[in-house]
């Protein structure tokens, strides 16, 4: 009986997938649930690995009886064989497949099935085709980081970064830490360092109190998040982490590894205030301005985007039959967002392979909470920001492209003296966003330097893949119905 | 306080990697980025125009800011790969091809 049920495949077991996975299975569909992490959880619910044994996560983490409601429901579903998990399944790329059986959008013959694409970790040489009916993208976000002099020196990391290894390998990187940037991963990042016993000597924001009050209006329809901010606040004054909002990193120092950072105050035209400069010792710089979307794959199917984000509909369907999106792919605003994201995905998935039509009255709760967290993420979004002018900044020797060790000072020549106007052509002249990265970690700070617009790149397959891969034929039996 | 105490860990029997020929000591479960942190190191490439040295960036597997060469194979994110007894771990010069 069970095979005959309609397959979804999610990719991506953060909070808008695992939420996605049980409102599906719970209504009869089989759900392949693919995801690159060794466990289920993404970056919010990072677990440490099993081998550290640790008897009390919950204290790196927020919202863990949420996380444990999630991880109860995946295990009866794991159980039951509803559910499949794929862990360590690097998802490269996706594409539809006329050969998977049934008619699994009923309402949409032209979407006949897909088949995903992925690559098998760590080592990631041989790689799996996965069939499904549908597919749902929670693919999450990653960390934008913008350039700085001395930006490169190792102990210098993203803010994300510092805390996938604390959470995930109960390790830091170092003793002192500065943690600095925009947004509000900023809050987390530093009283959770200071949790596990980091000195954590300034929390440095560039946004400031004014920038709140001017979207308090959009604010104040969240009063649980503001709360949250709040509790933030006192912890941070708990652990005696010095805030300066409104303040920036001008420089990190170091030979071999960094040594401290200079930080400066911000004047009322987002230039640093003369004579504000002050140096701080340090050996971690945790430093992130914000997520970006994580949408190669839907880009590579051809769903349209909307400036960095997928286009959904209210079911969070993307102009593509038979493929959904939710969380932080559709439009970064935290986990709360993507649990009711997920959940009105995976309602609409089921519904949708069955040839029927999610019910509306009973979605209500979670479009509710999905409105209200949406125009609360817009609110914040508007009011952290980074320095209106960090470009000017950068040095001509600071590196801007990682990878490929591309300087600011050649990706001004390629605009000054050689005429780029574009993002590519900049690329296409001196190698920014050629590398291993694919781009993802110098696009906004290469497109900042540069003057031009952030345009996001097409990126498939969306990791680098060994050649072998893409010759190989996909030779596993599609999924009958 | 440290992050293993926060959590009340009880890790499994803890055993040796080599780093650049170097023992140290690695937890079960922790990656090589996460072993090589806690032994201190934050560095374990040269880059392939400047030398010069880079480690963990990202942490997430995105930025291939951590590559590093483990038992003879380059181009390991550091980040991913768990950390298995007897590994060895060598800083990653260059592409990792040239010796």
């Amino acid at each position: 009986m069970s095979e005959r049920r309609p397959v979804l495949a999610v990719i991506g077991a953060g909070p808008a997938g695992l939420a996605a996975t049980l409102a599906a299975a719970a209504r009869g569909v089989r759900v392949t649930l693919i995801d690159s992490g060794t466990q289920a959880g993404g970056q919010f619910y990072r677990q440490p690995a099993p081998g550290l044994g640790a008897r009390r996560p919950q204290a790196l983490h927020h919202q863990w009886r949420t996380w444990e409601r999630l991880r109860t429901g995946l295990d009866t579903r794991l159980a039951d064989g509803r559910v499949t998990h794929l862990t360590d399944h690097h998802v490269c790329w996706v594409e539809r497949d006329s050969s998977v059986e049934g008619e699994p959008v009923r309402d949409d013959p032209a979407a006949p099935g897909f088949t995903v694409h992925a690559l098998l970790g760590p080592e990631q040489r041989e790689s799996v085709a996965i069939r499904a009916h549908g597919v749902l993208l929670a693919t999450g976000a990653y960390e934008k980081v913008l350039p700085f002099p001395g930006w490169t020196l190792p102990g210098v990391v993203t803010a994300g970064g510092a805390q996938a290894l604390l959470k995930g390998g109960l390790t830091l990187p170092g003793r002192t830490a500065v943690v600095a940037g925009t947004g509000p991963l900023l809050l987390p990042v530093a009283t959770g360092l200071a949790a596990a016993g980091a000195r954590v000597v300034a929390l440095v924001e560039s946004a400031g109190p004014r920038d709140f009050v001017r979207r308090s209006r959009s604010l104040a329809g969240a009063p649980d998040k503001l709360a949250e901010g709040a509790g933030y606040a006192a912890r941070l004054l708990r652990h005696r982490v010095s805030v300066k909002a409104r303040h920036t990193v001008l420089e990190a120092h170091g030979v071999e590894r960094l040594e401290s950072v200079t930080v400066a105050a911000l004047g009322p035209d987002g230039r640093p205030r003369p004579g504000t400069a002050l140096r701080l010792p340090c050996d971690t710089l945790a430093v992130g301005h914000g997520l970006l979307p994580h949408t190669d794959l839907a880009d590579g199917l051809g769903c349209r985007l909307d400036g960095p984000a997928v286009r959904v509909d209210d079911e969070q369907r993307t102009d593509v039959p038979g493929v959904w999106a939710a969380g932080e792919s559709t439009g970064v605003g935290g986990a709360a967002l993507s649990l009711a994201e997920g959940h009105l995905a995976g309602r609409s998935a089921a519904a949708r392979l069955h040839g029927t039509a999610p019910d509306p009255a009973r979605r209500t709760r979670a479009a509710r909470t999905r409105t209200r967290l949406r125009a609360f993420s817009e609110g914040l979004a508007g009011a952290f920001a980074p320095p209106a002018h960090w470009a000017e900044l950068v040095t001509d020797e600071t590196v801007v492209c990682r990878c490929e060790e591309v300087t600011a000072g050649a990706v001004r020549e390629a605009v000054g003296s050689l005429g780029a106007g574009d993002l590519r052509t900049v690329k296409l002249l001196t190698r920014a966003g050629m590398g291993w990265c694919q781009g993802r970690m110098c696009e906004s700070g290469v497109a900042g330097v540069a003057g031009c617009a952030a345009t996001p790149a097409r990126r498939l397959p969306a990791r680098p893949v060994p050649l072998g891969m893409l010759a190989a034929p996909t030779d596993d039996p599609p999924p009958a119905r | 306080m440290n992050p293993l105490e926060l959590v009340r860990a009880r890790a499994g029997t803890p055993f040796t990697v080599r780093f650049d020929g170097r023992e140290i000591e690695a937890l079960p479960g922790r990656t090589v980025a996460a072993v090589l942190w806690s032994a201190g190191v934050t560095a374990w490439r040269t880059t392939r125009d400047g030398g010069r040295p880079r480690g963990v960036f990202c942490g997430i597997g995105v930025c291939f800011d951590c590559l590093v060469t483990v038992d003879g194979r380059p181009n390991q994110r550091a980040c991913l790969v768990p950390a298995e007894p007897g590994a060895d771990i060598r800083t990653q010069e260059g592409t990792g091809h040239d010796e």
